[in-house]
């Protein structure tokens, strides 16, 4: 597969239309390996690192999932693209940043990707549209296994998958959920959600913003320790923090719409009037609007099939992606008219708001 | 405050103040501007406070200072100035540095989680074929061919049993 082939082809975020994306838009787990008696990419020589990019792109490409998959150096990806793969959530950006001997391999359906010689030689990472985390970690599961049956990870029986950092020792696993959390961030109860989360050992952040009040009201959820527990515990324990967080935001939908219902329409509807006449659109405006628009679409104001419009927007707004379809370099600003003026083209012929039937929170 | 907080990483005024619950501990980082923006900080995929941590807290052990791991030449102050190891066993030279960063980092301090068989059994095999290798040259050094053949043939039999390792095709 080639990078050209791969970016006009639609990520895995994309696909979904059902309502079981609607609050948790994604699921991610990565695992970090390393290879024994290998130097870790931070502190490997050059030929090091080349070495072990080579070893771990044959052993990759080898495994079954990754049957015609895209294998390339960071040095063959133009900026661009690099970039691109990053909105998609495939590279992060310290991987797109690395000067020599880092590559990827990244599945045809986009699902898995292989980051070798990021921090560790080897970050293995599987997304999942929706709250998919079992079947997420039986992918990626499946995958590791496949690996070690060619690879000597590098692991001692009481410290586990050896890290370059210690914060990653023991199953090396970190799994996340994105969720799209509007009303705990309308009713200013992100703060409390975000200190209760980490009490109970896990993390949030905002996906496209800082902090609580990260545009778009999407937020990743992950666990924060990796040793003393295992893969399945820390899935378990993430599992029941996110159903609670989606009761949370179920509950503060409900009391938003007893408390005022007009309030929040006006909200749903001037969002819908902006993307269809604005001419300058900011990333961050353009992710809360759309995220308006998500919450319409989880009240019966817009039907559940423009769900997964939405969630291509969120990604084809950022600026990699706009740069893209626009074929050319452009300055942010020109980027805000770019934005704009492709948010207009899909909202004209959007399907209408309709704010009768919507009087439960809960889709 | 009279005094404007400092950045943790370096002497500036501090701007960022996170403060993260890790395992029922209160954790408070502040940092400059350009230390967050070199930290990730607003780069939330690739920021994590733990790692912060490790770094503004780590004092160096007098103990472990001409220490040196034999297999990659990092030291004690390689660790300080990256926060990062530089090789799988830097863990056993620098036991006695990272042992105590591990009951505050983590949920506990030994593994319990998913095991590598294959490689774990690959490196047995190794291991033990190391160990007959050196066995049968102390046994025809001191010629005690009984010896020796016993080597050998143990030798041969491992070998049959390590799995092959076919180099995959791209
Ligand atoms: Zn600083
Ligand atoms: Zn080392």
């Amino acid at each position: 597969m080639t990078i050209a082939s791969l970016i006009d082809t639609p990520s895995e975020l994309t696909d979904a239309a059902s309502n079981k994306t609607a609050i948790v838009l994604m699921t991610r787990i990565r695992l970090a390996r390393n290879i024994a008696g290998r130097s870790f990419p931070g502190w490997a020589k050059p030929a090091q690192r080349e070495e072990t990019l080579a070893v771990c792109r044959d052993a990759v490409a080898a495994t079954s999932p990754m049957k015609r998959s895209l294998n390339i150096t960071v040095g063959e990806l133009t900026e661009l693209e690099k970039q691109i793969l990053v909105e998609r959530h495939l590279i992060s950006r310290e991987l797109s940043g690395a000067k020599s001997g880092a590559g990827v391999i990244i599945s045809k359906d986009q699902a898995f990707s292989v980051m070798v010689n990021e921090e560790d030689h080897l970050r293995i990472q599987v997304l999942r549209s929706g709250f998919q985390l079992k079947k997420a970690w039986t992918a990626i599961n499946e995958l590791d296994s496949a690996l070690e049956e060619h690879l000597d990870y590098a692991f001692t029986p009481t410290l586990g998958y050896l890290t370059a950092c210690p914060t990653n020792l023991g199953t090396a696993m970190r799994a996340s959920a994105m969720m799209h959390l509007p009303a705990l961030v309308i009713s200013n109860q992100m703060e409390k959600v975000v200190r209760a989360v980490n009490q109970l050992g896990m993390v949030v952040r905002g996906l496209f913003g800082e902090g609580s009040d990260a545009s778009g009201s999407i937020f990743q959820i992950s666990n924060q320790t990796t040793l003393g527990e295992s893969e399945e515990e820390i899935i378990k324990r993430l599992h029941s923090v996110l159903q609670s967080i989606i009761e949370h935001e179920l509950n503060a939908r409900e009391k938003l719409l007893e408390a005022d219902a007009a309030k929040l329409f006006d909200k749903i509807g001037r969002a819908f009037g902006i993307l269809q006449n604005s001419h300058v659109l900011s990333s961050g405006e353009a992710m809360n609007l759309l995220s308006l628009i998500r919450l319409g679409i989880d009240l019966s104001v817009f039907p559940d099939a423009s769900r997964c419009v939405i969630d291509r927007l969120f990604i084809e707004a950022q600026p990699g992606h706009l740069q893209h379809a626009q074929k050319g370099e452009f300055e942010p600003g020109q980027r805000d008219l770019l934005r704009a003026t492709r948010l207009r083209s899909e909202f004209a012929n959007f399907v209408r708001p309709d704010f009768t039937f919507s009087t439960n929170g809960k889709n | 405050m009279a005094n404007p907080l400092k950045c943790d990483l370096c002497a500036k005024p501090a701007t960022v103040h996170l403060t993260q619950i890790v395992n029922n501990k209160v954790h408070k980082v502040d940092l400059c501007e350009s230390c967050a923006q070199a930290k990730g900080v607003t780069d939330p995929s690739g920021f994590s406070l733990a790692d912060l941590l490790l770094k503004a807290s780590l004092n160096p052990e007098p103990s472990m200072a001409g220490v040196r791991c034999e297999q990659c030449g990092f030291t004690q102050n390689d660790f300080k100035k990256h926060g990062r190891f530089g090789c799988p066993a830097c863990y056993e030279a620098f036991k006695t540095l990272v042992e105590p960063m591990l009951d505050n980092m983590h949920k506990g301090t030994t593994h319990t989680g998913k095991i590598p068989q294959c490689a774990l059994a690959r490196k047995s095999l190794y291991d033990r074929l190391t160990k007959l290798e050196l066995d049968l040259t102390e046994a025809i050094k001191s010629e005690r061919y009984e010896d020796a053949a016993r080597a050998r043939d143990e030798i041969s039999q491992v070998k049959q049993s390590v799995p092959s390792n076919p180099k995959p095709a791209r």
